[in-house]
């Protein structure tokens, strides 16, 4: 690569033309390291102030006037749990049966083309579909649980595609190894291809819960749009009620109420578990390559 | 798989939890399968009916959107849909492959690992946080140039462009880099041997080579430039006109979550409307896609 730089001939062919297209090829790279500093630094340093305990832990008080987004964590981590508890084993299983049990040529590529086309649907249309189907036909109203079948839809093609290439890079002298020695698929499976393929699944599960954490548009339209009170009931009665996850409230805050400083020390919040996120995915990556 | 001659093809010796899992996995496979059947059904069926109560053209090629009146006619929505979609993606374009080159060509290996783990945190971030940074940044930067053309200050198309640039752009840089990366090194080997020059090499014959690559990362970026509603609905001033630079204009995504909450009736029917023609849109992209991804396959092969 580089040994083409010293006294070759194409050092003397240079042209100002060249020059010109080197300055703007590392002038945007610089632009964009540039940006994304500024973005994530922008919104720290405008929303870190905003968070504090009571920030964090409280919900709003009118009365008192202090602001807390205590309701909306919550609503976050019921959505992205019970959407998780749902999907995973449906995008596993899924996975599963495309690599190792379908014969049927046409049966995969129906589930393939299926998977693809749900991955590039935006976020906004499985927001009428989860309204129309599981609001109104299922008569689950406006709630919390309308958005986690919603999000278990959005986010089940990235598990199956994130397992299906984990399954892909167990090598098949395992598959016929087990097979050889008498096991029967499901045992093969169960003993051998899910605990070899667990990182891969485990990525999967970071990127879902990092798309369901960023949804705004879809559980706007099903899931409802206000955290005011301190969660209360049982699971059941909390999954039934209408409530926002932090970017709804943080959509709520920033344009309806106009509540600029709150509607950063959510984004911060948000930047924060975004960016644990990566860190997480590129550490399992790298305990995957250990291997 | 191929159990021809394998004992596991003799059905005796398959078990009954051996037959139970393998209907379990077939369920799971087809629950995305059942899924995109419902949706086309019921995004059909809901989105349907307001294009039979006021015709298909009146519906798509309709100037006015007022529905207090019951007008329902969306094209502004569809062109400033469209232009802001083709504005975004042949800014993003350019600028992406040439920062694709830039981490596959150019950069040291640890400088090009950096800025993919920044252009993986641009791509993680929450949507409506692009929108309350455009709100509150970008907008008011545009007021200058609106008070410039002697326009009222507002949320525009330039802003949604913008904002969709960022937004699309890691996207098109990963497919891109990619694509790149695959390209065989003799390619460039032979080019610069032949007496070319690295940029002459890598603009030549690499890109050219990945250009399949590079046309799936632009299609993706389509869907998704398209599909974006939060962030573009923040920055776009929402007036529901014919699409103008430095003027507001409102998106079909826009159209969606701004006035789901006070419409009932024909209005609901007709952004129930506007979801289908969006879904159609979404899905001539994906079939592009498919497209495009078959034909890079066959070539690679």
């Amino acid at each position: 690569m580089n040994n083409t730089n010293h006294g070759s001939i194409t050092q003397k062919r240079r042209r100002p033309s060249e020059i010109l297209l080197y300055g703007l090829i590392f002038l945007l790279a610089a632009f964009l390291a540039a940006l994304v500093v500024f973005i994530i630094g922008y919104i720290l340093a405008k929303g870190l102030p905003a968070i504090s305990v009571q920030f964090l832990t409280t919900a709003e008080n009118p009365i008192e006037e202090t602001v807390g987004i205590f309701p909306s964590i919550v609503n976050t981590l019921y959505i992205v749990f019970f959407a998780l508890i749902i999907c995973v084993p449906l995008g596993v299983g899924g996975a599963i049966y495309l690599s190792e049990y379908a014969k049927n040529k046409k049966i995969v590529g129906a589930i393939q083309f299926a998977s693809e086309t749900l991955a590039g649907i935006p976020s906004i249309l499985y927001g009428i579909f989860g309204f129309v189907f599981f609001c109104v036909l299922l008569n689950l109203h406006v709630s919390l649980l309308a958005g986690v079948l919603t999000l278990t839809i959005m986010v089940l093609p990235i598990m199956m595609r994130t397992t299906q290439e984990a399954l892909r890079a167990v090598p098949k002298s395992y598959r016929d190894g087990a097979l050889g020695l008498g096991a029967t698929k499901w045992y093969l499976i169960r003993t051998i291809l899910l605990p070899c393929s667990l990182k891969g699944i485990l990525t999967g599960v970071i990127l879902s819960v990092g798309r369901m954490v960023s949804e705004s548009a879809a559980l706007l339209l099903v899931a409802g749009g206000s955290a005011m009170y301190m969660p209360r009931g049982s699971v059941w009665e909390q999954l039934s009620h209408s409530g926002s996850t932090l970017s709804v409230e943080l959509y709520r805050y920033a344009m309806s109420r106009g509540d600029n400083s709150t509607a950063f020390g959510i984004a911060s919040v948000l930047i924060i578990i975004v960016a644990l996120l990566n860190l997480l995915t590129r550490f399992v990556a790298w305990r995957l390559n250990k291997r | 798989m191929t159990n021809k001659t394998s004992i596991l093809s003799g059905r005796r010796t398959k078990s009954l939890v051996e037959r139970i899992m393998n209907i379990i996995f077939l369920v799971c496979g087809l629950a995305s399968v059942v899924s995109v059947v419902f949706m086309t059904v019921y995004m059909v069926v809901s989105g349907g009916a307001i294009i039979a109560e006021t015709g298909v053209f009146r519906f798509l090629l309709g100037h006015v959107w007022n529905p207090g009146g019951s007008e329902f006619g969306i094209l502004p929505m569809i062109l400033s849909s469209v232009l802001a979609t083709l504005g975004a993606v042949l800014i993003a374009l350019p600028v992406g492959v040439l920062i694709a080159v830039f981490l596959a060509k150019l950069s040291p290996g640890k400088l090009a690992t950096a800025m993919r783990a920044f252009i993986d945190l641009l791509a993680g971030i929450p949507s409506v946080i692009y929108g309350l940074l455009g709100a509150l940044l970008l907008v008011p930067a545009i007021f200058k140039l609106q008070a410039a053309a002697g326009l009222p200050n507002s949320g525009s198309l330039l802003a949604a462009i913008v904002i969709l640039v960022i937004m699309i752009l890691p996207t098109i840089i990963s497919v891109s880099e990619t694509a790149i990366r695959s390209v065989p090194k003799q390619y460039e080997e032979a080019a610069l041997a032949l007496g070319s020059t690295r940029l002459q090499a890598i603009f030549k014959v690499t890109v050219p080579a990945a250009k399949s690559g590079i046309v799936a990362g632009m299609v993706l970026g389509t869907g998704r430039a398209i599909g974006e509603a939060m962030a573009v609905m923040m920055v776009s001033g929402n007036a529901a006109i014919m699409p103008e630079l430095l003027r507001p204009v409102r998106l079909l995504t826009a159209a969606i979550p701004i006035e789901w909450a006070y419409s009932s009736g024909l209005h609901r029917q007709a952004l129930y409307g506007i979801g289908l023609v969006l879904f159609v849109f979404i899905m001539v992209i994906n079939l592009l896609l498919r497209q495009v991804m078959k034909k890079g396959g066959a070539q690679d092969e």
